[in-house]
């Protein structure tokens, strides 16, 4: 059987042959320039600190309204599942803010809070949350009534039962929720950075996109691209089995 | 000592327990067997404080193990957590003390599913008499045991009881086993079901 590190590497390969054929044909590097002549900018940028620091402006917005969706929608979620009458009450809300555009929510924020931090962070936290909540209320309904008489006849804590009986059984989507927050927040941030930020890769890009520099905004693009694969790589897969470990052993 | 008085106990419109009095001393064992679907388990669930929606009176001892239909393990805690975890104020020497009285020395740092159901049992078992409890459910506690690996587990049921002596009550449908366990036999039947004495057994 092929390893699965070896199927990773030959399938970017593969994209980047693709990439570079499709170059090769276009063959105008203003419109779509080969990846290996991104490598110099991509250096300089980084060498001058611009890169680093647009890249780390986003990043911190990704992970304080990843932190904030996760956590309200993983509340509200779990007492919807828990408790039909917080459902019956939220559920039209949530229905809402689903289909409510990112857009529309984003330029609101901007309207009502103003262009700061606070409105980026709340306009990325509220596209989120319907996402999540929907998630764990599903998994909040799944959870077994047996753990629970068990939990009730050996009186366990509040505290014991949320670690020991709730998490476990919401873990697979806690991590489902996790892994599509993540994907869907950066690009969130980059719209919410774009349209009325003075820094971040959304800015960047906004930036190069009016200089018509295809080049700058693939190196900004990949770069976090490779930002959120490594938190992909590092973080979430290991924790994911790490949380599936007993189903296997 | 635990005294036991429902007067009726309903699923929407439909009375399905009526006037079932009885009261279990230390030591004692009280079967109670009667046709699936007749209520036993939802005596259980009201005796043990799961469903609250009767009318009547329970008085029990705080300290209540419980065997259940079903092992209840937590899949992913190890053997040994799935008994701390359930007694956080008993020390692990004398929990590794229960592993070892219901044969599972050796396997605290298993997962449950690594062990066979008959061990899971014994799991369940030691994890219901760990504390000393004042009353002891056993809810069809040997369902889906070959036979051997059942009265093996009679055998180490019955010494349990005779060592910590629980009032216990158990809810069975194998006469063999309510024969061999209980020290009275009482059947639930009827509809709403009532509860009838068939024979002290020891």
């Amino acid at each position: 059987m092929t390893p699965k590190p070896l199927i990773t590497l030959v399938s970017v390969g593969g994209f980047i042959a693709v990439w570079m054929v499709l170059a090769s044909l276009v063959a105008d590097p203003q419109i779509l320039p080969t990846p290996g002549s991104l490598v110099g900018p991509f250096w300089a940028e980084l060498l001058s600190g611009d890169l680093t620091y647009h890249l780390s402006q986003t990043l911190i917005r990704v992970v304080l309204a990843f932190a904030f969706a996760m956590t309200l929608g993983g509340l509200i979620g779990f007492s919807m599942g828990r408790w039909d009458h917080v459902n019956r009450w939220l559920d039209s809300w949530l229905v809402v803010l689903l289909n409510l555009p990112a857009l529309v929510l984003i330029v609101l924020c901007y309207l009502w809070i103003g262009l700061n931090e606070i409105a980026v962070i709340t306009a990325v936290t509220l596209n989120k949350i319907p996402n999540v909540a929907i998630m764990i209320r599903e998994g909040a309904r799944a959870l077994s009534p047996d753990m629970d008489a068990l939990a009730h006849v050996f009186r366990m804590s509040r505290l014991a039962r949320i670690r020991h009986i709730y998490l476990p059984q919401l873990a697979p989507f806690i991590a489902g929720a996790a892994r599509a927050g993540i994907a869907v927040i950066w690009k969130i941030v980059l719209v919410v950075e774009l349209l009325g930020r003075s820094n971040g890769i959304g800015f960047q890009i906004h930036l190069y996109f009016q200089l018509f520099d295809v080049g700058m905004v693939l190196v900004y693009a990949l770069s976090f691209i490779a930002v959120m694969l490594c938190v992909e790589w590092g973080f979430l897969q290991p924790w994911e089995r790490a949380v599936r470990c007993w189903r296997n052993p | 000592m635990i005294s036991v008085h429902v007067k009726a106990k309903h699923f929407a419109d439909t009375q399905v327990l009526r006037d079932v009095r009885f009261s279990v001393e230390p030591g004692e064992v009280l079967a109670i067997v009667g046709p699936s679907g007749i209520g036993k388990s939802t005596l259980l669930r009201i005796i043990a404080g799961l469903d609250q929606s009767f009318s009547g009176a329970i008085s029990a001892p705080s300290k209540l193990g419980m065997v259940f239909q079903e092992p209840n393990l937590l899949p992913w805690r190890r053997v040994l957590a799935n008994l701390t975890l359930m007694h956080p104020g008993i020390p692990e020497v004398d929990i590794r003390a229960m592993l070892e009285r219901v044969g599972l020395s050796g396997k605290a740092d298993l997962w449950p599913r690594q062990l066979s159901l008959g061990q899971q049992r014994r799991l369940a078992l030691a994890r219901a008499f760990l504390g000393a409890p004042g009353l002891l459910i056993l809810d069809e506690p040997f369902t889906s045991l070959d036979r051997q690996t059942r009265d093996d587990m009679l055998a180490l049921t019955e010494g349990l009881i005779r060592e910590h002596r629980p009032a216990t009550l158990l809810v069975t449908h194998d006469r063999a086993e309510s024969d061999r366990l209980a020290t009275r036999i009482c059947e639930l039947r009827g509809a709403p079901a009532t509860l009838h004495p068939l024979a002290s057994a020891l």
